[in-house]
């Protein structure tokens, strides 16, 4: 049965994952996301799951490598600092075609940073982070219950494309309390165990070999057209975008996650004041919703982008890469933990500044 | 006729990579035997780490996973949680667990895992070109201790099995050699003990093995096996240090 439940949003998450089948949980302790962990190491045992507070995120992402290789439904999460030291893991985990979720509440950086909400691991998430060529599937949720429903179903996306699936929050996010309808909990007979999963009962031909290396030129190559094949069905099927009042908009503010609810009061004020305001506001960050903007760059009537960030300019360039050209892209942010208000970015879109 | 001998049905019917006169052959061997008098046939889930044995997954004859450089112990403890009854295994090199790997082998050994971890000490980084290991013997020369490895400048050889010997939570822990008929008869022994002690439920178990690398030693598989058994078992002293019951 779905249920309403006022809930914090790290504790919102790790429920929505239970219900949509996580068993396997393995992480250490960062802020803003202890609430993560802390929740697991009690509901995982009481429906039969194994929860491990790992010596390291480095040992974290691995034993979900171990786990979800051995066809458990796996999942750690951390904050930024800690989310660099996965990135080793996460790149075998894409080489050697696993499923798994991923969740990083981001704090501000480079190196300790701070403890307060930031956007500046995007590059991190949607670019790559580890080494090699590999993609993972990127959501910036809005709102607890957004998050909620995408981390339900991240278990069944990650297994389709036999990828990790990355939540890409933030303190606020995280921290958040919200009314949320939380998802009935998957019945364990719905859950298959993928037929190349490392079950232990295999010998002969028939033995599963969870494996990222490939000494042979021709194979590897042959992999990585075989995975950005399969980001191309990706980009087909899973890319998420809103759009609020762009219909006639002539100025398209553009945010992903917390911030973009912050742009969409900025929407409402400048709305208010006579200003053709819109905002698209990307779901899926990685599959980008190029499209959209391509189309929004198109139309006469769209004067100019304003891409609103809690970073230095990272998402940015993607929209640069999908407007390409066609009108101005303009670039406000912040910083540090600092978070703008829906004012600041009325005036920037007015004043410039 | 009878047959007195054959190749475990825990090995494949791949050709081993190791150079000739190399202990990881041997040791895979003892490995796939034990598993196989133990009845663990089609109930096995083995790791290869980074090293020279990291095609080990196309050597076992059984379910495999390969894991990045040291991490083998975390992958392991991945795999026992989601199949507890499952017979699990880490197969790792020097550099492998008692360097970068270090962290992983230590807590998975502290939290009492109940996974069998085979550790060849060969006291250098094969795979790579002999470089020094951190159980490279004192004095003994490698491509980045040309002159041989000085304590004040590299540090001193890592004792692995009297390491963790000091933590509670593992069930049984023992340094052999394989370097003469006896002490790999010995080496069965402990890896079956090793492995015993994981189907009863005991707890993490670790054998650590004396082994040859003639390749990077630059020496012939007669003189590096004397090595093992004159100059390695100085500094590691075969024995078992841990061992509850
Ligand atoms: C993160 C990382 N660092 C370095 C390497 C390169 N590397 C491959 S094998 C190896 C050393 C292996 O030595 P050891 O564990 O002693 O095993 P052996 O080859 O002697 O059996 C190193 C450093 C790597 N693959 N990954
Ligand atoms: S390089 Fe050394 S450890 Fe590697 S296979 Fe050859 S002898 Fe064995």
């Amino acid at each position: 049965m779905s249920e309403k439940k006022l809930m914090k949003g790290n504790e919102a998450i790790a429920e929505a994952a239970v219900r949509g089948g996580c068993r396997y949980y393995f992480g250490y302790p960062i802020t803003p996301q202890n609430e993560i962990p802390e929740y697991m190491s009690w509901r995982l045992p009481e429906v039969g799951g194994v929860f491990i507070q790992a010596e390291s995120e480095i040992s974290a992402i691995n034993m979900v490598y171990g786990a979800a290789g051995a066809g458990g439904r796996s999942m750690t999460s951390s904050s930024s600092p800690g989310v660099s030291l996965k990135q080793e893991g996460i790149s075998y985990i894409c080489g050697a075609e696993l499923p798994c979720v991923i969740i990083n509440m981001v704090r501000g950086g480079p190196g300790l940073g701070g403890i307060q909400p930031a956007q500046s691991d995007y590059f991190q998430a949607v670019k790559g982070g580890g080494h090699g060529d590999y993609k993972m599937l990127v959501y910036g949720p809005a709102t607890v219950q957004e998050a909620v429903d995408i981390v339900y179903g991240a278990f069944d996306k990650a297994e389709q494309y036999r990828l990790p699936v990355m939540i890409l929050g933030d303190g606020m996010l995280g921290q958040i309390m919200e009314a949320v309808t939380l998802p009935e909990m998957r019945k364990p007979g719905d859950i298959k165990v993928p037929e190349w999963a490392t079950v232990g009962t295999h010998t002969g031909a028939d033995r599963k070999i969870i494996n990222s290396l490939y000494i042979e030129p021709d194979v590897l190559e042959a992999l990585n057209r075989t995975l950005y094949a399969r980001y191309a069905a990706m980009s087909e099927a899973e890319t998420m975008v809103e759009e609020y009042r762009v219909s006639d908009a002539e100025v398209i503010i553009t945010a992903y996650g917390t911030v973009a609810r912050i742009a969409k009061s900025t929407v409402d004020i400048l709305r208010a004041a006579g200003v053709k305001a819109g905002l698209i506001r990307p779901i899926t960050l990685y599959p980008f919703p190029s499209a959209t903007y391509r189309a929004a760059a198109k139309k006469r009537s769209v004067k100019e982008f304003i891409t609103v960030e809690l970073s230095m300019g990272q998402m940015v360039e993607d929209v640069r890469l999908a407007v390409n050209g066609k009108k101005p892209v303009k670039f406000y942010g912040r910083s540090g933990g600092n978070v703008m208000t829906p004012e600041d970015i009325a005036r920037f879109v007015t004043e410039g500044k | 006729m009878s047959v007195v001998y054959k190749k475990s049905k825990l090995l494949t019917d791949t050709p081993f990579h190791y150079c000739p006169g190399c202990a990881h052959g041997i040791a895979h061997k003892l490995v796939a035997e034990t598993l196989e008098e133990l009845g663990q046939e089609g109930n096995v889930i083995g790791i290869a780490p980074v090293g020279c044995a990291v095609f080990a997954y196309n050597y076992f004859n059984c379910d495999m996973q390969q894991a990045a450089h040291g991490r083998a112990p975390a992958v392991a403890t991945g795999v026992k949680s989601v199949y507890p009854d499952k017979t699990v295994f880490a197969y790792q090199g020097d550099g492998d667990l008692a360097s970068i790997g270090m962290a992983e082998i230590v807590h998975a050994a502290a939290r009492g895992t109940n996974i069998t971890v085979v550790f060849i000490n060969n006291a250098i980084y094969g795979m790579t070109g002999g470089q020094m290991a951190p159980t490279t013997l004192e004095g003994q020369k490698s491509t980045t201790c040309v002159y041989g490895r000085k304590p004040e400048i590299n540090g001193s050889p890592i004792k692995v099995a009297e390491l963790l010997a000091t933590l509670d939570g593992p069930s049984y822990i023992a340094r052999c050699a394989l370097d003469t008929v006896k002490n790999i008869r010995a080496a069965k022994a402990a890896v079956k003990k090793a492995f015993q002690n994981q189907l009863d439920g005991k707890g993490f178990s670790l054998v650590e093995l004396l082994s040859s690398c003639p390749t990077n030693w630059h020496m012939s598989p007669l003189e590096a096996m004397k090595f093992v058994g004159g100059e390695m078992t100085k500094i590691y002293p075969l024995g078992v240090f841990k061992n509850i019951d």
